[in-house]
């Protein structure tokens, strides 16, 4: 990649022999940048870990795409409805064990600002850039980071309010690749063979890693009610799904015409799944030869993270043949293995001799996934339900009745319901047949939690499912009784 | 129990026209009769399937993505003599979200297409150039009372009225069927069309009771009479969404 002169010498404040007067003035902007965020955080006004960037984009409306082609081996963006920020955490680690000089945003936004504020922080010295994009942001930032892979997980229904219907979602991503494919170096695609909506994007094209789960022991009998890709993207027919894995995630074809699920590069053919985590049996190509086997044992729970852990796989898979380095298989395996649970996806909290489990409740697929995860524990579950409907939660709060709640309904041993909106979470217990005299409601967050905390026995674990602003609430409940540190301090 | 009273539903498109919540409707219905040990018998309908007329008493279509919709207005085609002939014999029919416009006449797409309805309502569609989203509260006027109904609007089309439907309330907050006219849905003898969804039923469960009323009547006359139940969930999220809205009560 050609640089230009002056522009990628390590240190940001390092002098040029001749600095001309658009650097200085992009210096300036970067410190006055850096700056705000600093004084953000002085002034306890959150985590400042945008701020610089919204500063930067005001200051310097392309400085994403004069950052990014500083990078000696481009960016990779990351994108989906669910699971972005595992997988980005996940990939973040792979490519770090196999020598990459890593610029990422896995501790901020996902959105433009987000991507500009983790430039302007860790450019320096930076060879490659891994971005988690938001769904609906990714054809804006595409254009200016010109990716050199692209990893595209899944698209389920979500927030229906702020991203639209799914179809529209769809036709965006795929204008975006058709542009993305006339450039002369188009990216690597890396996408998800078990995803309908996502093996149409590929189709067709040639510079696609498909990656899928052939373990089919961990199938549901049927999709889930919240399943959205149900007819085919060629013909219109209805798809069906031999196997069904996630949503609508699984093993398809369209009886109409000869579309199917394509064969994965990449596959997990064997997983085991366990109350604390995973075993995943990774099958992918030898540089000679035919695919070779590798088993990685994974701290996350579920098989929404057995998806998440092959797409990083994948992608780190891609982004050494991209870069021509020597796949280092055996270090991401060990890096996948010490990659934790993410904000709020998952992560344990000790709390007076109980656990608190964290489940961030986004979208009904989403929810399901984590309702599956909780049900593998044995004996009665304590749950603790925050529903907000501000802007980051999306405010039409209709999607809690897509989420199979009912699978758990003989299993909980108590369930508290708050947040804003903690009514309509109590109506959708009670018409979905739960005893409703053993249902605590009320909307205070830090009263939901006591009460949940009361209700779930010494030794046993407490599993939380909040959405965003209601796990935030939550959090600072429990930053505010010292049980853990502000997020803005949770590094990777 | 071979006398339990049971409405015979047909749902028009479940596994397409369900993204806005429909469920929760379908749920209402269900759980309201099974409190009073009456039953929901449910038939689903999907595309190229027949409808058998007189079989059934009550009908709901809900709100699908754009592709889904314009299989769906083709299809309906075939099958709208049976709805409208359910319609005029007093069955008890709702459409919510893109069911209004399909029980309308036409749908006149962005690009222009015309898509079929049914004209069982006396109304007509049109994309408009941005969506209709926020809470959405009206008065809903039926049979000479009055409701504050309240629910989430999510829609581009602009639902204009004909002379022989009327709305089924006013706006009070939030957009309704053009976002300027201040009338929301449509209702014609037993057929009610909203763009209210959150879904519709749970916070207002007056409206569900009014359906399966009528639903009970079209199968066995006035005399089957629905006992009340214990709404204090109901209205108190019924109060919360007002609340957000910004409205009184």
């Amino acid at each position: 990649m050609a640089k230009r002169p002056g522009r990628n010498i390590p240190g940001y404040l390092a002098l040029d022999a001749a600095p001309s007067t658009l650097t200085r003035v992009r210096r300036l902007a970067g410190l006055v940048a850096s700056a705000s965020g600093w004084l953000s955080r002085k002034l306890g006004r959150g985590g400042g870990t945008t701020l610089p960037g919204v500063v930067l984009l005001k200051l310097r409306p392309d400085a994403v795409a004069e950052y990014a082609s500083d990078l000696g081996h481009g960016t990779v963006l990351v994108s989906a409805t669910n699971g972005k920020t595992t997988t980005t955490r996940l990939l973040a680690a792979a490519t770090r064990a196999a020598g990459y000089q890593l610029v990422t945003n896995t501790e901020g936004s996902n959105l433009e600002r987000g991507i500009a504020a983790a430039l302007l922080k860790g450019h320096r010295g930076a060879d490659l850039g891994l971005f988690e994009v938001d769904e609906a942001a990714l054809a804006s930032i595409a254009e200016s980071a010109r990716p050199q892979v692209v990893l595209l997980m899944n698209l389920f229904r979500d927030q229906l309010d702020r991203y639209g219907e799914l179809e529209t979602l769809v036709d965006k991503w795929r204008d975006l690749l058709d542009e993305l494919e006339a450039h002369h170096e188009p990216p690597v695609l890396v996408l998800n063979a078990d995803d309908p909506n996502i093996a149409a994007l590929g189709e067709g094209r040639t510079n696609v890693v498909w990656f899928g789960v052939d373990d089919i022991s961990h199938a549901i009998g049927e999709r889930e009610h919240a399943a959205d890709a149900t007819t085919c993207r060629d013909c219109g027919a209805p798809l069906q799904h031999q196997v069904v894995l996630v949503g609508h995630l699984g093993h398809w074809t369209c009886p109409n015409c000869d579309t199917t699920r394509p064969i994965p590069t990449i596959s997990a053919s064997a997983i085991e799944l366990k109350p604390t985590g995973q075993m995943v049996t990774l099958l992918y190509p030898a540089p000679t030869g035919p695919r070779v086997e590798l088993t990685v044992e994974s701290p996350l729970p579920g098989l929404h993270n057995s998806y998440n852990i092959v797409a990083a796989f994948a992608a780190s898979w891609a982004v050494a043949e991209r870069t021509k380095r020597p796949q280092q298989a055996q270090s991401v395996a060990r890096a996948i293995a010490q990659t934790a649970p993410a904000f709020g996806r998952g992560e344990q909290i000790e709390l007076d001799g109980k656990q608190i489990q964290l489940l961030l409740a986004k979208n009904p697929t989403g929810v399901n996934q984590n309702v599956r995860t909780i049900l593998a524990s044995p004996g009665d579950l304590h749950v603790l339900v925050l529903l907000n409907d501000r802007t980051a939660d999306g405010q039409d709060v209709s999607w809690i009745w897509d989420v199979d709640w009912e699978t758990m309904r003989t299993r909980v041993g108590s369930l508290t319901l708050g947040g804003d909106r903690a009514w309509d979470l109590a109506l959708r217990f009670k018409y979905g047949g739960f005893d409703m005299d053993n249902v605590k409601v009320g909307p205070d967050p830090a009263k939901a939690l006591d009460i949940a905390l009361a209700a779930t026995p010494l030794g046993q674990t407490l599993f939380a499912l909040p959405t965003y602003t209601a796990m935030l609430d939550l959090r600072w409940e429990l930053t505010r009784r010292g049980h853990t540190e502000a997020y803005w301090s949770d590094q990777t | 129990m071979s006398s339990i009273h049971t409405v015979r539903l047909c749902h028009l498109y479940p596994h397409m026209m369900n993204i806005y919540a429909d469920r929760g409707n379908i749920a209402v219905f269900r759980q309201r009769l099974a409190w009073r040990d009456m039953a929901l018998v449910i038939t689903e309908i999907g595309l190229g399937d027949d409808i058998e007329p007189g079989q059934h008493d009550l009908y709901y279509l809900g709100g699908g993505q754009d592709r889904d919709q314009n299989l769906v207005a083709k299809d309906l085609v075939a099958k709208s003599p049976a709805l409208q002939a359910a319609a005029d014999a007093g069955g008890a029919q709702l459409y919510v979200c893109g069911g209004i416009q399909l029980a309308g006449h036409s749908y006149v797409t962005a690009d222009g297409t015309q898509l079929p309805g049914l004209g069982i309502l006396d109304l007509t569609t049109e994309a408009g150039d941005s969506r209709l989203i926020g809470d959405l509260v009206i008065d809903a006027t039926i049979a000479g009372t009055t409701h504050r109904v309240v629910g989430y609007e999510n829609h581009v089309g602009r639902t204009r009225l004909g002379p022989s439907c009327v709305p089924l309330g006013r706006v009070v907050s939030g957009h309704g069927n053009d976002g300027e006219s201040g009338s929301e849905g449509a209702i014609y003898n037993h057929v009610i069309g909203t763009y209210l969804h959150g879904p519709l039923l749970p916070k207002n469960p007056w409206l569900a009771d009014l359906l399966l009323g009528w639903a009970l009547d079209h199968r066995y006359g006035p005399d089957v009479v629905l006992r009340p139940l214990e709404d204090t969930i109901e209205t108190r999220a019924h109060d919360a969404a007002i609340a957000r809205a910004g409205v009184n009560r």
